[in-house]
């Protein structure tokens, strides 16, 4: 991705974007929020910076600011943005009109919602260049169509006539980018542009982002959490830490050296294909980022830094300072003792863990098919009296999980992840088969009918903490009524005393049994969600998704702490995640899904190394690693998930499959192939075939050494 | 959308069948009733028996009410037992004066809702936005008497510009109109104001709002092409009602100012068992709802794409 030329020093060229000092507020009725202090940043002709750091630290106000949006009680309080050599603050009101859109464009994290749902796709890009050169309809038209093709959409006719919601989230996304460059910006800024998107569609968009971004020249500024996505785009890097930047330098130069004691936090949060759950477990970064108004004094990273020396670290503001490398000589942080710092003995977490031994089977799912009827009322079905139709969301799914085993379901949003938790539940009821605990079939059995011990040893942590935890009840009571309703204590003093010593095990203060969920930050939140979903001592956890909504540090905490309880409690647990990477990192065992079908099943290594399932390989070459020196083979798949109502008659990954074999995959399904006893792949190619797949993933030799 | 108009047309037929129905039986389920209110109050029990068997009501009502059913589709109203006409004579003139009313205070009340929301709802919590908010509270909540009242003494008596009644004794005369218009649309566009301004509002917080001012899009266009149109959606359901609340509503401002309309006969006809001019008003009253219901629904789905091709 290194663009040798494109540093914008030496070069003789101006810079697109020059930003110095840059203080942005927001006022609120609680007085001035500063969110951005003292920003600097420089972005050369062509040149993709990426912007990282953890939610809240005014990434996106910082986008905002340069587009000198920032809604209505937002501002800019002092230094400068030049864009193009002129100062952004000087323009009229007309001016920065016209530079909106024409010059900078924006792309967002929500294109459905960035989106006018009652406008045509032809109508939302026809303007742009409409107003913006004052072009004719037809021109603007022929250019729309043009863009939408640049854009790899498929079939530009139809999208133009269509609305937003006729179309996938990926398309919705590429026609948000098309949108943005059809006026040739000379800045495009991307906040989160794929993190609302599934892994295989998001390498995708990401793909295109690098590309049409080097063909058109125009500068990038990308906003992300993803640290691996960086790798994939960007030049260089700014990562920034409660308003402002603390390192920024070349990315590969930030990879391999970050000097930051944050950047290095962040690195270590970050489950890479070598980590080990046991030997060397995810090193969350203590503390949290503090409010705006609330910085410490000195250094603002300093009470979460392991370095922090007091009278140094918290006298004056840290200013930046030139790391002198060869590599990069734009190389800068903001640290006093970067030069002291040697980040190989500071690893804060030396812990090494035990295995859990993995004991009985606990769950046993038995050729569970959950069909759902929909009804239909188009003309057609009228006619044709054919009303009803099925939609397949589970095909028999077999498995088990034992004792203290974390077995994790992966696959994209729709191939019936959901559903299956929701069976397991008891929210639905299995169409057919069975789904044991411990000898039980509960599949059959809705939950107003479970006994409240079944109910205790199957517990959910869902993803969104938000939409599980009651609003208008404290902590403490809803965690208290759990262990009331199961009937593990019932004397009210005992009560609060296991909800104390819950809040405890989840590592959360015990003031908090008072506190409401809207005092709490997302983590938090998501930890209480635990402590609920072990409050009645399940044998049984689901966790669905659990730490995709959160921030890298909070979700290695959380991903920590959820193993800390299994181990100590010898849980079951069902990691139902889309990301390969967590996946990798927890789970003994890993089922693939697509469609409501399982693909491919074994333990982690044998999912993890070829033989692949096609599905299986596309998914990990989608993942973004956050390693310049592992290697990976580029796969990006074509096409959207087809839909659950009109599945492809032969095997279920046929509409874009990388390697289809003929129409025997279209029209037959695959037989289920057993490469050892409990690795299992459904494809027509034969496993000798799939043997010889080169690996998608190749670690080098240093790391391996160092983890075995 | 052709299977769903067609759909919603025969609810609208099922539910004008079903509600004719109950005014029918209300009106002419005791035929005594009815002979009384013809033959006047001093026709004895012979003369009543007779006069019910003369005219088929020892029927049973059912096969009376299809009949009505098929009289009223063939354009037969009844004749007026107060003023001894065919209904059609009298009913047709004062449904359209209400018509002309209604019309022209529905098309300046939803001009006045509609940009008086669409201001306010712009900038939402601006003086702008305070100023027009509380203007339409008020109006709304004064009733029509009372600004009929207040209306004339301004414009009638004070200022002498306006004539107080609106009979049209010397034919059709549009100054007459603008008294009532007036009381009409102080009273009701408030409703439709601030449903525009919330619906409004709540559009101008949307991501794709901020999308179109990045576009860098003039900020009229922006309005015009991007935020009004789904602003609208909510209160277009609302709008319809009016015409609703119109038809019926305007009884107190026609009889204000001693307009003839339709809701004057209507008031007139109940005090006096005019049971056939009833059982008219109320046929078209109810068609009216129904019809604008009906419209209003089709309208909402049409504006909203999200929904017309579901
Ligand atoms: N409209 C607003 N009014 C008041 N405070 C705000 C407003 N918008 C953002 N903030 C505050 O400003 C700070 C920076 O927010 P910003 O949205 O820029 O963060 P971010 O880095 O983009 O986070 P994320 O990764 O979650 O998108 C936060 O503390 C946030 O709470
Ligand atoms: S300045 Fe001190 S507290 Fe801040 S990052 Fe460096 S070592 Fe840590
Ligand atoms: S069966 Fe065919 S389409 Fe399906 S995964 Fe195997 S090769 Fe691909
Ligand atoms: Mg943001």
């Amino acid at each position: 991705m290194a663009d040798p030329n494109g540093k914008g020093n030496g070069s003789g060229e101006p810079p697109v974007l020059e930003i110095s000092g840059l203080r942005l507020s927001y006022y609120t009725r609680a007085g001035e929020v500063p969110a951005v202090m003292d920003f600097d940043l420089t972005i050369a002709k062509g040149e993709s910076v990426g912007l990282v750091g953890e939610s809240g630290c005014g990434k996106s106000t910082v986008a905002n600011g340069i587009m000198r949006y920032m809604g209505k009680n937002g501002g800019i309080v002092g230094g400068t943005i030049k864009f193009q050599g002129r100062d952004m603050a000087e323009l009229s009101e007309e001016e920065i009109r016209r530079v909106r859109g024409k010059d900078i464009a924006m792309i967002y994290q929500e294109p459905m919602a960035a989106l006018n749902p009652s406008l045509t796709i032809a109508a939302q890009l026809m303007e742009v260049p409409m107003i913006h050169e004052g072009v004719s309809e037809e021109e603007a038209f022929q250019r729309s169509f043009d863009m939408l093709a640049a854009v790899n959409i498929p079939d530009p006719k139809r999208l133009m006539d269509s609305y937003p919601h006729q179309v996938s989230g990926g398309q919705q996304q590429r026609v948000v980018i098309a949108m943005a460059l059809l006026s040739k910006p000379a800045l495009l800024l991307l906040d989160e542009p794929t993190t609302a998107l599934d892994v295989t569609v998001e390498a995708g968009i990401v793909e295109l982002i690098a590309e049409l971004s080097k063909e058109s020249g125009a500068s990038l500024l990308y906003i992300s959490h993803n640290l691996g996505l960086m790798l994939e785009v960007c030049d260089r890097i700014c990562v920034m830490y409660s308003g402002e930047v603390v390192e920024e330098g070349h990315i590969d130069s930030i990879f391999s050296w970050p000097k930051h004691p944050y950047t290095h936090g962040l690195f270590g949060c970050i489950p890479l294909p070598h980590a080990d759950k046991n030997a060397r477990p995810l090193a969350a970064i203590k503390g949290q980022l503090p409010l705006p108004h609330q910085r410490p004094k000195g250094c603002y990273f300093g009470p979460r830094c392991e370095s922090f020396q007091a009278g140094r670290c918290d006298a004056d503001h840290i200013p930046m300072e030139d790391v002198h490398t060869d590599d990069d000589p734009a190389h800068r942080v903001r640290c006093l003792r970067w030069n002291e710092i040697d980040h190989d003995a500071v690893v804060s977490n030396e812990t090494t863990r035990e295995p859990i031994e993995v004991g009985d089977t606990v769950l046993e799912v038995d050729n569970m098919r959950k069909y759902y009827d929909v009804k239909e009322s188009t003309l057609a079905t009228l006619i044709s009296r054919e009303a009803v139709r099925q939609v397949k969301a589970n095909e028999s799914i077999s498995f088990d999980a034992g004792e203290g085993e974390t077995v994790a379901i992966v696959g994209e949003s729709g191939c019936g992840k959901s559903t299956f938790a929701k069976v397991l539940m008891g929210l639905e009821t299995a169409t057919d088969g069975e789904v044991r605990l411990d000898g039980t079939d509960l599949g059959s059995i809705e939950v107003k009918k479970r006994t409240p011990e079944q109910l205790a040893s199957l517990q959910m942590v869902f993803q969104n903490p938000n939409d599980t935890l009651n609003p208008s009840h404290s902590v403490g009571y809803q965690i208290g009524r759990v262990i009331k309703r199961f009937g593990i204590e019932s004397d009210p003093a005992k009560i609060q005393d296991r909800v104390h010593k819950l809040l405890d095990t989840v590592k959360l203060p015990r003031a908090f049994a008072a506190r409401k969920p809207r005092q709490l930050s997302g983590g938090q939140k998501q930890r209480v969600g635990i402590a609920r979903a072990f409050a009645g001592n399940p044998k049984t956890v689901i966790a669905d998704e659990p730490i995709s909504a959160l921030d890298v540090s909070v979700a290695a905490a959380v991903t920590e702490l959820l193993m800390d309880i299994q181990r100590e409690h010898r849980t079951t647990l069902l990691f139902i995640s889309h990301d390969l990477s967590a996946v990798r990192y927890l789970s003994d065992r890993v089922v693939v899904m697509y469609l409501g079908q399982i693909m491919e099943r074994g333990t982690t290594e044998e999912v993890f190394a070829p033989p692949y399932h096609p599905y299986t390989e596309a998914l990990l070459s989608a993942v973004p690693i956050a390693d310049p020196e592992v290697e990976k083979r580029r796969i990006v798949l074509e096409g959207n998930l087809p839909s659950p109502l009109d599945p492809p008659k032969g095997c279920p990954f046929s509409t874009r499959c990388q390697r289809k074999v003929g129409s025997i995959c279209d029209d037959e399904p695959p037989p289920v192939r057993l490469d050892t006893e409990g690795h299992s792949i459904a494809c027509h190619i034969p496993l000798e075939e799939l043997r010889e797949v080169e690996p998608v993933i190749t670690i080098p030799d240093r790391d391996l050494e160092a983890t075995t | 959308m052709p299977q769903l108009i067609m759909r919603r047309i025969g609810m609208m037929i099922l539910i004008m069948l079903t509600v004719a129905l109950l005014l029918f039986l209300m009106n002419e389920g005791d035929p005594r009733l009815i002979a009384r209110s013809v033959l006047g109050p001093y026709a004895q029990d012979q003369q009543l028996d007779a006069w019910i068997v003369q005219h088929g009501y020892d029927r049973h009502i059912l096969v009376r009410y299809v009949e009505w059913i098929g009289r009223v589709m063939s354009g037969d109203l009844g004749d007026s037992i107060i003023y001894k006409r065919p209904v059609n004579e009298i009913f047709w003139d004062r449904l359209g004066n209400t018509g002309i009313l209604a019309g022209v205070t529905f098309v300046v009340m939803v001009i006045v809702a509609l940009t008086l929301g669409v201001l306010a709802g712009m900038k939402e919590g601006s003086t702008q936005d305070r100023v027009i908010s509380v203007f339409s509270i008020t109006t709304t909540s004064i009733p029509e008497y009372a600004s009929a009242v207040l209306l004339a003494w301004i414009f009638v008596f004070t200022l002498g510009w306006l004539p107080g009644t609106s009979s049209m004794t010397s034919g059709f005369n549009v100054v007459e109109l603008i008294l009532p218009v007036m009381v009409l649309t102080l009273y009701g566009f408030g409703y439709v104001a601030r449903m525009t301004r919330a619906s409004m509002a709540e559009v101008m917080t949307n991501p794709y709002i901020r999308t179109a001012m990045l576009k860098g899009l003039p900020y009229r266009h922006i309005i015009m092409k991007h935020a009004l149109r789904n602003a609208l959606i909510a209160p277009f359901t609302v709008i319809m009602l009016q015409i609703n609340w119109l038809l019926s509503g305007v009884v107190v401002t026609e009889f204000a100012f001693g307009y003839k309309g339709f809701g004057a006969l209507l008031l007139e006809a109940a005090l006096r068992r005019d049971i056939f001019v009833i059982e008219a008003c109320g046929t078209a009253a109810v068609f009216v709802a129904v019809f604008t219901q009906t419209i209003g629904d089709l309208g909402y789905t049409y504006l909203n794409p999200r929904i017309r091709f579901k």
